[in-house]
């Protein structure tokens, strides 16, 4: 085995120590929209900001800032390469599995807590579409994160409502929602109820 | 790309002392088993009692309070497990007593330990530290009774580096005719350690952070003490620990002890000017820093630092890359998602729970090490503070 051998692939470790794209000054960055997902606490944070060029419909470019390990770092470094020259609605569809992909991979303990950047990507975008009148671009039933510790979506909720969770341990189990600082249990809770009552309701 | 390579993680393991090996190479052809009557047996009986003389000197123990061990954490379950036995054919009248009593910063092998035992065989206290880590005595007292059986307090802390009031703690808890367990893994070799001035029933040790061989460990048991073994089916350690004695890593334990006799006391003293020099460059090169652990009681090599808003396994990996080589508590270096529970219970801000990082020096540390490490760690903490979230306007 070679000494130099990392946990990581050779692209994570070249956009850790060489990340692109960092944004140096929010206050002499002129954004059309931003971004931030992740909290202190989790050990993770992410902040994008975008510029778009409306006529175009084209986002030029983009900046961001990340609270994290190396992994946290690279994602977002990478993410943002991927998001300039794409439209806004394009950006949007960027997932972890597509920043992983380009990565050539993650440690798959990694993949949930540290591939944040695509939500605040999306946040930034939401931003600039609300700043310019286009709210209606906004997906009505969009994923939204709800724990944002172990990146757990509504989508996951409804699903593990579908896979029989009916109470919030049982949601825990299949989610490993609300295991670190818990933040998220009241409105965990509350969409729990929701799909239920929206799948499992006898009336 | 530079060579220098700076091993700054002492407390994790350390390397072979030079000595250690030639005794080890020695012992190497002694293949009698230490059991048997005849010569080949004797000459590796030799080496074995030559390393106990060493061990029990070193802490102020008889040679029969010494027990060889597979490693630390196999002297911490031994102990802890007494409350668990199921065989109870030993004299352990004291088995009536349900309630044991630990820390909240004790390494892993404790704490596991005594999660397995609240699980099933008694209750389990978990006594606070505070934000320098040391023991909550108050809280202490309030938890010991009549019921508890055995107390185990860690000596040295492996991630801060902060180091308890024994003495004073086994006074407290021998009022209830209590057992009281020290895990002095990071101590003996560090800091002087004398069982009988601190009057613990039990202690464990480990050979491999004292410049000795991974794979061995020693208990001390007080004598006349109640025991039972973890391991059983064997006379040997006078059946206190079965199995066929590690004569080389016994013998490279004996001589790593020797050594440390030898040199300790000089190190302690050249550790602590190299530690000073550490802080006030650390203080002086980057403008927000936090100092964990305990100012004046803490071991000599150890150093805990944590960095606001910058996560500790980028500090860490970025060290690496510039041939530094360091720890950290943090969470994403660890697997879990919960950062150190040592440093959450010192009762850190958020902010600084995931940038925590260990610098552990030892016997080879020199000062060149110490200003190289310096240039690492500006050059790295600018780095990851040009792309910190924690920054001044992001939040409005």
């Amino acid at each position: 085995m070679n000494e130099n051998d990392w946990v990581y692939t050779e692209k994570v470790q070249d956009h850790f120590m060489n990340p692109r794209n960092i944004l140096e000054d929010i206050n002499e960055y002129d954004f059309d929209g931003k971004g931030m997902t992740g909290n202190l606490q989790c050990g993770d944070e992410m902040l994008f900001v975008i510029k778009v060029d409306q006529d175009k419909n084209v986002i030029t470019d983009c900046k961001w800032k990340t609270f994290g390990c190396a992994s946290a770092i690279a994602s977002t470094s990478k993410l943002s390469e991927m998001a300039i020259g794409m439209s806004p609605e394009e950006a949007y569809d960027l997932g972890p599995n597509q920043i992983i992909k380009a990565l050539d991979g993650l440690p798959d303990r990694k993949i949930h807590c540290s591939v944040l950047g695509d939500k605040a990507l999306r946040a930034a975008i939401d931003d600039y579409w609300k700043r310019n009148g286009m709210e209606d671009k906004i997906p009505k039933d969009k994923k939204k994160v709800v724990c944002n510790c172990m990146n757990v979506t509504n989508h996951d909720i409804e699903e593990a409502v579908l896979h029989g969770a009916r109470d919030f341990e049982e949601l825990q189990e299949h989610t490993k929602l609300g295991t670190v600082c818990g933040e998220c249990k009241p409105e965990a809770t509350r969409m729990l109820e929701e799909y239920i009552e929206k799948h499992f309701s006898n009336d | 790309m530079n060579t220098r390579k700076v091993y700054l993680d002492h407390n994790a393991t350390t390397p072979l002392h030079p000595e250690v090996k030639k005794k080890m190479k020695d012992a190497m052809d002694v293949y009698g088993n230490p059991s048997s009557m005849h010569n080949f047996g004797r000459q590796a009986r030799k080496y074995i009692e030559e390393a106990r003389e060493e061990v029990a000197s070193f802490i102020n123990a008889d040679r029969d309070e010494i027990v060889f061990v597979g490693s630390g954490s196999e002297a911490n379950n031994t102990v802890l497990s007494l409350i668990n036995c199921p065989w109870r054919a030993c004299n352990m009248d004291s088995f009536d007593r349900p309630e044991i009593i630990t820390s909240e910063i004790e390494h892993p092998c404790i704490r596991e330990t005594a999660k397995c035992i609240d699980d099933s065989a008694a209750k389990v206290h978990y006594i606070p530290v505070k934000s320098n880590g040391k023991i909550d005595i108050e809280a202490l007292k309030e938890k010991l009774s009549e019921n508890t059986l055995i107390v185990s307090i860690m000596m040295a802390n492996n991630e801060i580096g902060t180091i308890q009031d024994i003495k004073e703690i086994s006074e407290i808890v021998h009022q209830y005719d209590t057992l009281f367990h020290t895990d002095a893994v990071q101590a003996v070799g560090k800091i002087p350690v004398d069982v009988k001035e601190l009057n613990v029933d039990f202690l464990s040790m480990s050979a491999h952070k004292v410049y000795g061989p991974k794979g061995v460990g020693g208990l001390y048991i007080k004598d006349g003490t109640p025991f039972c073994p973890l391991i059983r089916g064997g006379h040997q350690e006078q059946g206190r620990r079965a199995g066929t004695e590690n004569t080389i890593g016994i013998a490279g334990f004996g001589k790593a002890i020797e050594m440390r006799k030898k040199e300790m006391e000089e190190e302690e003293e050249r550790l602590l000017v190299l530690k000073k020099k550490l802080k006030a460059g650390l203080k002086n090169r980057i403008d927000q820093l936090k100092f964990i652990g305990h100012e004046e009681d803490c071991l000599p090599g150890t150093l805990n630092v944590s960095f606001p808003g910058i996560e500790g396994e980028s500090i860490l990996l970025y060290l690496d890359m510039q041939g530094v080589a360091v720890s950290t508590g943090s969470a994403c270096a660890s697997g879990s998602l919960d950062p150190s529970h040592v440093i959450l219970a010192t009762g850190l801000a958020e902010e600084y729970t995931h940038g925590s990082i260990r610098i552990s020096m030892g016997r080879r540390t020199t000062e060149e090490d110490i200003e190289y490490t310096l240039d690492a760690f500006e050059q790295t903490i600018n780095k990851l503070k040009q792309m910190t979230t924690y920054t001044d306007g992001i939040r409005s």
